[in-house]
Order: structure tokens, then C-alpha cells, then sequence
């Protein structure tokens, strides 16, 4: 049998339910009665102890929901979602109030620990000072906020953060403490009515993280969000919002997982990102929600609205976003380039196997004067699965020498999977500067047959390959991230080749 | 006992017969030429004997140290020592060619049951390989084969010879698209790797290439069969005369 014969077969008979991260947590939890109406709304932000501003500003956002439909246009099929067959709200019950890490309920931290995800720092937990000597390397340090369902359970390092000038809180939590920053900069980037799903998650948006980093304050350790959904038919509608203060720099990471389950899961959040002048933001993302299993059931529906708003002159705005899970990946993670001389960055590995459908890409939009755009985009479908990149580029009248780079790479293995792509390209001056290139390969029987004349398994030698592929985008994460993805985009790839 | 012994080797591609019958016998430490025409089944014997998949072995055997190669998966042929140098070698982007190497000698040591070879190890390893070839060290870092020219790519076919040490090397057109001083390159890349232990099959169409390799045998094929063998001389009378004797031989 030829080789792409055979791991067309291969991909055939594959279980997709080697996810890893599948397993279910069993804890009591406080939810919302099931549906969507203005009471659900209302519970919520009960739930939160929110301001009565952000009261309205939900049910402002509600309303004009209800007057939306969901929109069709990217090549994605699902059966119809039915949003009152939905928990909009779920807690773990807290046994009493916590006041430090230890108090977190062991069946959480359990949860966490099998993830590999570090709640229990080895030296600082929250508000405990490093002991005399104890001194850290601080380029290993990362801050972890760990949001459980709807609320968040941890977060690390809270105090060397404060030091620093950093505000890193669940958003909740920044509602009430620093409404006045809040106020300031939430649906700035995505306004309440920018679209079906990121108006929905205005209106329910439970938790997510916030942070602030001050003037001239280069962030002393890599910040990161770990999203878990547990609940059955519960929705998680996150809403992260990071501020770049003038001169400032940040990392950001995000990580997600979730149970394996034969219904679909609902997940809807939104990032809303801003960099003032000569600020720079780095956000990076390792989606691992469930894709489903080897028959298409299951798996997150996951349509999520990521924009970043290069507010100020020189700013700069970076993506990286490794996603490998979900049934289906409707995400744009832009930049909107408003200061001169401000960039953007997309590079993204986007993953299928099996009968996932991503639909994912970006939009840069130039609006200030030499701004420049760079999007690398490699998308590797497998299995039965299809992979499109949408992504659009555009200069405004005003935006004089506006500048883009784009390469979109797609790699096929098998011959069951569909790459698509789908560049829009605008420009209303005749200064820009517009590049793309795309290309579409197959790992073709004569380069895998090359590699195992060598020695290499058929499976080494279609890792060797991917990972060729990807390199210019896994050099863009964090080392921690990068060798994380690495394994999990082998793991992702796992049977389908022989 | 010989090294490779193909016996009675009839081989299908598509419901086609390409090999009817092809015996051959290869001792430790010879040179064996194949020569033929295009479409006499050289190459199909080369892709056969590394387990290319898409060929249907319909009948006979090949023997290696004495067991049966058929039965083996492909990447098993190459941790046993069994090489195959390619007539056109593929490009890999974006995987340097020293981490190809790397991973494929550790993948070939694992197979073995030998330990692996640490990344210091190897690079020293793989340097000084290159050094005695006269292959420029840049071309380690780059691409596997990505950009290379044409004499690029035989010799770094021919590094990989060395580097893996195998006991029979094929060598399969090796002087396709070559000029004839990157021909002359080549063979002497080759010939550093004679040995009293180990076999090579060269298999080519022109005779120039036995002027710089010169072989202990030579076969001549013509439609799926060995029609006569003898030694170095035959190919020279081959360069006179031409293949169309054989044609009725066949």
C-alpha cells in the first residue's frame, strides 16, 4: 500500500479521544438556572457584587444581542445551538471564604496539578514574601490566573507583581477594586455591539483577567490565564482586557482545556488588548479545548473575539496562537493599527484532525501612517478535517506607507482534509505596500519514503516534517510555551500517520 | 555466506511485471555495477530493496546477511545497513540537515538496541564526517537538500553514507545531472568508502561513471532480467556497442 495510502487509512481508524486533558472534575457547583433572559443577566452580576454601571452595561449589551443573529459566513457547519439549553453561570462552591492558595478547595488544585499547571508556587504563594536568600530566577517565573468555569480560582505571584506597579486580577475582582481603569478601557476595542458572539459574552462574561502595567514598567515575569471548562452544558464566556500603559511591555499567555464530553460546550470569549504609545503586548496562545471524538461527537464550539488596538504612536501588538483543539475555531485575533508608525504581528499554527473545523485567521487594519502588519499563518489539516485561514488587510486613505507581509502556508496530510484560504486585501492609498504569498503541500510519499530509508518511523518522519513547517512560528513563543506545543502538536498529529 | 543475494525476484507495479526473474549475488567488500537501458527495472530493484511501498514482490526472495529482507519494514532495511542513495533526493524545508541526521542515526542506534548519540556527540561526530569529504559545514545548517545543487544533494547523499556506516550501499543514477567535475566529486566521495566489509550497487546508465568507480561486476539488465554479467571490461564493450544486443537476449 503506498504510504499516503496508508495513513490516509490510519487516519480512518484513529481515536481522537487520546486527548489528554479530557478527564471531569467532580465538584458540588453553584449555577445559574438553565437559559438566557435578563434575570440570568442580572444573577450574574449579582453573583459578581458588580457596580450598577456594569449592571446596565450588560443588559444594554443583552438587549441589543437579542436583536442579532448568528452569523454564517465562514465555512464552519454546526447544528443549531440552542442558547436557552444553556448554563450561562457556574461556580465551584467555595467551602468558605479564601484568603490564601492554601484555602482552595484540594479537588481544584488537584485539577490543576494533573494539567500541569502550578497554583502552588514553589517559594512565593499570594501575599507570602520569598524567604531571606531565596532569590529566583526571575526570567522562569510565570504568573498564573486560573479560571475554573466561570470564576477564578488563583492567582499567583500577586504580590512581586504589586511591587512592580502591575495590576494582574480576575476581572471581576479589577470591577470593583479599579472600576475607574475598567470604565476606561472595556468595549474600546470590541464594542458591546461588535458582533453576535463577543455581544453575547458582553452581556454574560463571568470571569477572565485583567491587567494593568503602568508607564515606562517592563512586566517582571510572564503573566498567564489557564481557561478549564468543567461543567456539563455550561457555557464559558471569559473576557480578558490588558492595558499597555505608555512604554510599557508584557507577555501574556493563555492556555485551555476541558473534559471530554459527547455534547458540545460553548465557549465565547472576548480580548480586548491596548497599547499606548511606545508600549509593546505579546500575547500567546496554546488552545487545547476538546476537538471531539474520532466520530465528530463532542468537542468546544469556540468563537472567540481577540483584537488588540495599537493605540498609541510606536506601539506594538504581537499574536501567536498554536490551536490544535475544538470541534470548531471561529477566531480573528486583529490589530488595529490607529498610532503612527504602530505593528502588528499574527503567527499561528492552526491544527486539524479528525472532523474539526477551524475557520481562523486575522485583520489588520491600518489606520495611522507607517504602520506595518506581518501575518504567518501555517495550517496543517489532517484526518477529515477542514482548515481554512480568513484574513483581511486594509489601509485606510490616511494610513501613507502602511505596510503588510503575509504567508499563508497550508500542509495537507491525507487526502480526506480540505485547506482553504482566504485573503481580503484593501487598500485606499496608493502608498501601501501589500505582500502575500501563500503555497499548499502535501507530505508527499516520496519525502516520507526518504526519511525512512534513513532509519525514521513513518510517524518521526511526519513529525520531523510538521515541525519544519511550523518552526517559524513556534520560535515566536515563550521556551516554556514553545515546548509545550511542540509535544501537543505531535499529540494532535497522533495517528494520523502510521 | 554473501551480503545481499537476490533470487528469482519478480516484481509487480499496477498489474504490470517489471522484474521477471532477477537473481543477483553480492559479496562483502565488491562493487557491482547494474547498467541497462531506461525501463529495464534498475531502479524498480533499488526501490524494492530499501521497501519502497507501491511495488508488489509476486515471487522469489531477497536474502541480507542471510534473512529475509522483504520482511522487513523499511526503516528496519536502514538500521540493519541498508542504504540507499536516491537519484533525486527530496527537499525538506525548514528541518536543518543536521538535526535530519540526527534524528535519523539515533533512530537507526534506538533500532539496534544502541544508545543514543548526545547533540555535542554527534555534531563533532557529523563535522568531522563532513571534513573528510570536503563538505562545507554550512551546508549542515541548512535545509535538507533545500536550495542545494544538483552535486550538492549526491554529496550530501554521500555524507549520509558515512555517517551511517551501512553494509550495502545502492546507488541508485548517481550521475544524473551531474557535470563532470561534480561527477568526479562524487566518486571519490564514494571510493573513501570501499571497504573490505562493505558492498555497493551502483546502478547507471552510462559507463562514464565506472571510469571513476570502478566495479568488481557488471551486470547488464534489459526487461526485468540480468542478461549477462562479467567484469569490469563489459562495460566498456557495453559503450561500444550499444544495449540493443541484449534487446533479443531478454
Amino acid at each position: 500500500m503506498p504510504a499516503v495510502q496508508e495513513t490516509v487509512e490510519r487516519v480512518r481508524r484513529i481515536d481522537v479521544d487520546q486527548y489528554r486533558y479530557g478527564f471531569e472534575t467532580v465538584i458540588e457547583s453553584d449555577k445559574a438556572p438553565k437559559g438566557l433572559s435578563e434575570d440570568t443577566v442580572r444573577f450574574i452580576s449579582a453573583k459578581k457584587d458588580e457596580p450598577a454601571w456594569m449592571l446596565e452595561w450588560r443588559l444594554e449589551a443583552f438587549r441589543r444581542w437579542l436583536t442579532m443573529t448568528e452569523p454564517t459566513w465562514a465555512r464552519v457547519n454546526y447544528p443549531k445551538i440552542d442558547y436557552q439549553d444553556l448554563y450561562y453561570y457556574a461556580a465551584p462552591k467555595p467551602k468558605k471564604t479564601l484568603s490564601s492558595i492554601d484555602e482552595i478547595d484540594p479537588v481544584i488544585l488537584k485539577t490543576y496539578e494533573k494539567l500541569g499547571i502550578p497554583l502552588r508556587e514553589v517559594a512565593i504563594l499570594e501575599g507570602v514574601e520569598p524567604p531571606a536568600g531565596g532569590e529566583q530566577t526571575p526570567s522562569r517565573k510565570i504568573a498564573v490566573d486560573a479560571v475554573f468555569d466561570s470564576v477564578s480560582v488563583a492567582t499567583t505571584f500577586k504580590a512581586e507583581l504589586k511591587k512592580a506597579g502591575v495590576i494582574f486580577m480576575p476581572i471581576s475582582e479589577a470591577i470593583r477594586e479599579h472600576p475607574e481603569l475598567v470604565q476606561k478601557y472595556l468595549g474600546t476595542v470590541v464594542p458591546t455591539s461588535d458582533n453576535y458572539f463577543a455581544t453575547l459574552n458582553s452581556a454574560v462574561f463571568s470571569d477572565g483577567s485583567f491587567v494593568y502595567v503602568p508607564p515606562g514598567v517592563r512586566c517582571p515575569m510572564e503573566l498567564s490565564t489557564y481557561f478549564r471548562i468543567n461543567e456539563r452544558n455550561t457555557g464559558q464566556f471569559e473576557r480578558t482586557l490588558i492595558i499597555a500603559d505608555k512604554g510599557s511591555y508584557v507577555s501574556y499567555l493563555e492556555g485551555c482545556t476541558a473534559p471530554q464530553r459527547d455534547e458540545n460546550q460553548l465557549h465565547a470569549a472576548v480580548v480586548e488588548l491596548v497599547a499606548l504609545d511606545d508600549a509593546e503586548i505579546k500575547y500567546s496562545t496554546v488552545q487545547n479545548w476538546y476537538p471531539g471524538n474520532s466520530e465528530g461527537k463532542g468537542g468546544i464550539y469556540n468563537f472567540v473575539t481577540k483584537r488588540g488596538d495599537c493605540r498609541g504612536r510606536n506601539s506594538k501588538i504581537s499574536w501567536t496562537q498554536v490551536e490544535t483543539g475544538s470541534a470548531i475555531t471561529w477566531k480573528y485575533p486583529s490589530c488595529i493599527l490607529r498610532g503612527d508608525n504602530s505593528s502588528g504581528e499574527f503567527y499561528s499554527i492552526a491544527i486539524s484532525n479528525g472532523f474539526q473545523q477551524v475557520d481562523s485567521g486575522t485583520k489588520m487594519i491600518h489606520l495611522g501612517k507607517n504602520t506595518s502588519s506581518r501575518i504567518i499563518s501555517k495550517g496543517i489539516a489532517a484526518g477529515k478535517s477542514q482548515n481554512t485561514y480568513r484574513g483581511l488587510v486594509s489601509a485606510h486613505r490616511k494610513a501613507t506607507g502602511a505596510r503588510n507581509y503575509t504567508a499563508c502556508d497550508s500542509l495537507l496530510i491525507g487526502d480526506k482534509c480540505g485547506a482553504h484560504t482566504v485573503p481580503y486585501v484593501e487598500a485606499k492609498n496608493s502608498s501601501a505596500t501589500f505582500e502575500h504569498e501563500a503555497t499548499t503541500s502535501k507530505i508527499s510519499e516520496d519525502v516520507l519514503f526518504y526519511c525512512i530509508q534513513r532509519g525514521l518511523s513513518q510517524e518521526e518522519a511526519v513529525g520531523l516534517v510538521v515541525n519544519g513547517f511550523v518552526k517559524d512560528v513556534l520560535q515566536q513563543l515563550p521556551m516554556e510555551f514553545a515546548v509545550e506545543a511542540q509535544k501537543l502538536i505531535s499529540i494532535s498529529l497522533e495517528g494520523s500517520v502510521g | 555466506m554473501s551480503l545481499l543475494e537476490v533470487k528469482d525476484l519478480q516484481v509487480r507495479v499496477e498489474e504490470r511485471e517489471i522484474l521477471h526473474g532477477l537473481s543477483l549475488t553480492v559479496n562483502p567488500g565488491q562493487v557491482h555495477a547494474i547498467m541497462g537501458p531506461n525501463g529495464s527495472g534498475k531502479s524498480t530493484l533499488s526501490h524494492v530493496i530499501a521497501g519502497k511501498p507501491g511495488y508488489e514482490v509476486t515471487g522469489g526472495q531477497i536474502l541480507f546477511k542471510g534473512e529475509d529482507l522483504l520482511e522487513m519494514e523499511p526503516n528496519e532495511r536502514a538500521a540493519r545497513g541498508v542504504f540507499l542513495a536516491f537519484q533525486y533526493p527530496v527537499e525538506i524545508p525548514g528541518v536543518t540537515t543536521w538535526n535530519f541526521l540526527h534524528a535519523a542515526l539515533n533512530a537507526q542506534r534506538k533500532a539496534r538496541g544502541e544508545e543514543e548519540i548526545s547533540s555535542p556527540a554527534f555534531l563533532k561526530k557529523v563535522r568531522e564526517v563532513a571534513k573528510s569529504l570536503n563538505i562545507p559545514q554550512d551546508m549542515l545548517k541548512r535545509g535538507v537538500n533545500v536550495g542545494f545543487s544538483g552535486g550538492e544533494k549526491k554529496r550530501n547523499e554521500i555524507l549520509q553514507m558515512a555517517l551511517f556506516e551501512p553494509a550495502v550501499c545502492i546507488l541508485d543514477e548517481m550521475d544524473s545531472g551531474l557535470d563532470i567535475d561534480a561527477l568526479r566529486i562524487a566518486a571519490d566521495g564514494v571510493n573513501a568508502l570501499r571497504s573490505p566489509e562493505r558492498a555497493m550497487v551502483v546502478i547507471t546508465h552510462y559507463q562514464r561513471l565506472l571510469n571513476y568507480i570502478v566495479p568488481d561486476v557488471v551486470h547488464v539488465m534489459s526487461k526485468g532480467r540480468v542478461v549477462k554479467s562479467g567484469g569490469k571490461e563489459l562495460a566498456l564493450e557495453l559503450e561500444e556497442s550499444g544495449y540493443a544486443q541484449f534487446e533479443d537476449a531478454a
